[in-house]
């Protein structure tokens, strides 16, 4: 069976930047619920260099982050290792992660971003209507795509 | 013709910001200038809320250094429940309290260290930016980078295990603390398999200090003449004169070591130290009132923190700290390149710290909590990562607060990052046919040496990419770049 690190970041204080870990908090109660021990969830409010430790024990890595880009509800997509420096590194994009992991382990895991559409960013801990749809969809897809990965044969 | 150059924001600098250098007509750097650049009020919002939510709600301010803004806020509402100031709790509180703080500083500084400032050692200020980062050290220095990744995680994991989660951490609270330390995380940190224990980190945060000792030995040119300039610092120390990142009484020195801010209690903050509104900032300007608001500005932060006090109670740190001290005649460093040697003695202290109360059984058992009367007004200050950091509320008959006034550690190093940017932009940049990559990137080395946060120094959100536009006289634009 694959295993799988499904990781959310940004700072739940502000409003939508939390959806990546509220859908942390669902997908772990949901494979609890399911008996998928080979899932495993963490999250933080960024990502940073000490992410990339032991991630190679993973086959498949998902980043969860809010977006503000052009997307309808949320979107998922693979990554590559990508060793350009963010130009703010309090915080790392999960490329520079799997980039730094391949240079400490060598491997590395299957990897993508699942971008979940956000629009309100203030000090407050509650979602925008809006947010709180994509995160119903994004969960509902997620769990989907989840068991194919499960299923899926080395 | 004039120029007006703008770096934007400053890369591997904790939040955002811009650097405006002006050239005149005979290619001189006549201004400089640290903008910050948004501002959204964090100190308005907490207005109305319970007092009790305080230590939680400061963690929005930005993901960086939470810890050190919920142990300074729950500082200050130690006060508000009546448990005294700072030296009222029980003793498993404030020592739960200290291993959060420092297992905060220990992944702070390593970051910093490895992450920001050792690429630009390694490689060299003017070196292609492509490499000066975490992965061109993991190329060229793989042992290195795996410290400083793992030094990393061992931080994060005693802020988890003390704060209780690595999200809105819930640890601290008004009087005290709200679990122990668990047997569990106890042997995990003393006895985790090699290398994530805190002998191990121990042992790593020597080999720091040895690879910067012989980087400096071998480049003093760049730690000691990068930079250099006069100031006074000021930082928190115990009562006896001893580095305390926890708690302390607020002392201030001249650029001659003279003490000039005498010890005081912090709750009387206000009478000593007041901000300066500049039209260019957001950012205010610190002051102690007594030199007034041109000569009283200082400096905060590691280096300070070794140029305010006498000593260190941990004896590896004790050993390094003297041979700052001697290596600087015993007079306070002015040179910021400096800070990086303070950082990683730091480092050492935090781990020697983290050992010492990992073996006090006060950790796992104790009164967690201590009350008192009721006050209306409380202040809380912590010697973060970057510097001291003031939280001060007063609370309603509601228990809401009413006001909030937050100094943040990259506030009160606002002049001195003014003074390091015009210096090395001055020498870089004066009379210069073209202004390469090297030099901006020398204005942004001086700049880390503070490790700032500016997305917490104007209480901001924001992203904004790097830009570099050149203007003349005129402020016509000439050249916009961006890195990314």
């Amino acid at each position: 069976m694959k295993k799988i690190l499904v990781y959310g970041y940004g700072n739940p204080g502000r409003q939508d930047d939390g959806l990546g870990i509220l859908l942390v908090e669902e997908i772990e109660s949901w494979a609890k619920a399911k008996g998928f021990e080979s899932v495993e969830t963490d999250s933080n409010y960024q990502l940073n260099i000490e992410d990339a430790y032991q991630l190679n024990k993973y086959d498949i890595v998902i980043y969860a982050d809010a977006s503000i880009e052009d997307i309808e509800q949320y979107k998922l997509e693979e990554i590559v290792p990508e060793l350009n420096p963010n130009f703010s590194m309090h915080s790392v994009s999960p490329a520079f992660v799997i980039g730094l992991c391949k240079e400490l382990y060598n491997e590395i895991p299957v990897s993508y971003v699942f971008h979940i559409k956000g629009y309100e960013w203030e000090f407050m801990t509650d979602l925008s209507e809006r947010a709180i749809a994509n995160l119903e969809a994004a969960s509902v897809f997620l769990k989907t795509q989840i068991e194919s990965f499960i299923n899926e044969q080395y | 013709m004039g120029q007006k150059i703008t770096i934007e924001p400053v890369t591997r600098v904790e939040g955002h910001g811009k650097v405006t250098i002006h050239i005149d007509n005979d290619g001189n750097v006549n201004q400089t200038r640290l903008h910050i650049v948004e501002f959204r009020g964090f100190e308005r919002f907490v207005q109305g809320r319970p007092y009790w939510e305080a230590p939680v709600l400061v963690q929005r301010l930005c993901g960086i250094c939470p810890v050190s803004h919920h142990l300074a806020a729950a500082k200050a509402l130690d006060v508000i429940v009546g448990a005294g100031t700072g030296d009222g709790l029980t003793p498993t509180g404030e020592k739960m309290r200290r291993l959060m703080h420092y297992g905060q500083m220990f992944q702070s500084h390593s970051l910093h260290f490895f992450h920001l400032a050792s690429p630009d050692l390694l490689f060299g200020i003017d070196s292609d930016p492509m490499t000066r980062n975490v992965i061109g050290v993991a190329l060229a220095n793989k042992d290195l980078a795996v410290q400083g990744v793992m030094m990393r995680k061992f931080g994060q994991e005693i802020i988890e295990a003390t704060a209780g989660k690595k999200i809105h951490g819930t640890g601290a609270i008004p009087g005290g603390i709200n679990k122990h330390l668990s047997n569990a995380d106890k042997d995990h940190f003393l006895n985790g398999k090699a290398p994530m224990n805190i002998d191990n980190m121990i042992s790593w945060s020597q080999d720091a200090l040895e690879f910067f000792k012989d980087y400096h030995s071998k480049n003093k040119g760049i730690i000691d003449q990068f930079c250099e300039f006069p100031s006074s610092h000021l930082s928190l120390v115990r009562k006896d004169g001893a580095l305390d990142l926890y708690h302390g009484v607020l002392r201030a020195v001249d650029k001659d070591g003279n003490i000039i801010l005498h010890d005081i209690d912090y709750q009387d903050y206000t009478k000593y130290i007041d901000e300066e509104v500049r039209a260019w900032s957001y950012m205010k300007f610190p002051y102690l009132k007594e030199f007034g608001k041109q000569a009283g500005w200082y400096t905060v932060g590691p280096l300070a923190r070794m140029n305010t006090a006498e000593f260190i109670d941990t004896p590896l740190a004790q050993k390094e700290f003297q041979l700052f001290k001697d290596y600087n005649e015993g007079k306070p460093s002015h040179k910021p390149m400096h800070a990086h040697w303070a950082r990683l003695i730091e480092i050492l202290h935090s781990a020697e710290k983290m050992k010492t109360l990992l073996n006090d059984e006060d950790l796992m058992e104790g009164e967690l909590v201590a009350k008192g009367k009721k006050q209306s007004e409380g202040i809380g200050l912590i010697e973060a990562p970057r510097g001291t950091l003031f939280h001060h509320y007063k609370v309603n008959e509601h228990d809401q607060i009413d006001m909030c006034n937050l100094i943040v550690s990259t506030t009160n190093n606002n002049q001195p990052m003014n003074n390091a940017v015009n210096q090395v932009a001055v020498r870089e940049m004066s009379k210069k046919p073209e202004i390469t990559e090297g030099m901006m990137n020398a204005v942004e080395v001086a700049i880390r040496a503070y490790d700032p946060c500016l997305s917490c120094a104007t209480h901001a959100l924001g992203q904004m990419p790097l830009e570099i536009a050149l203007f003349d006289q005129n402020n016509k634009l000439i050249q916009k770049k961006r890195n990314v």
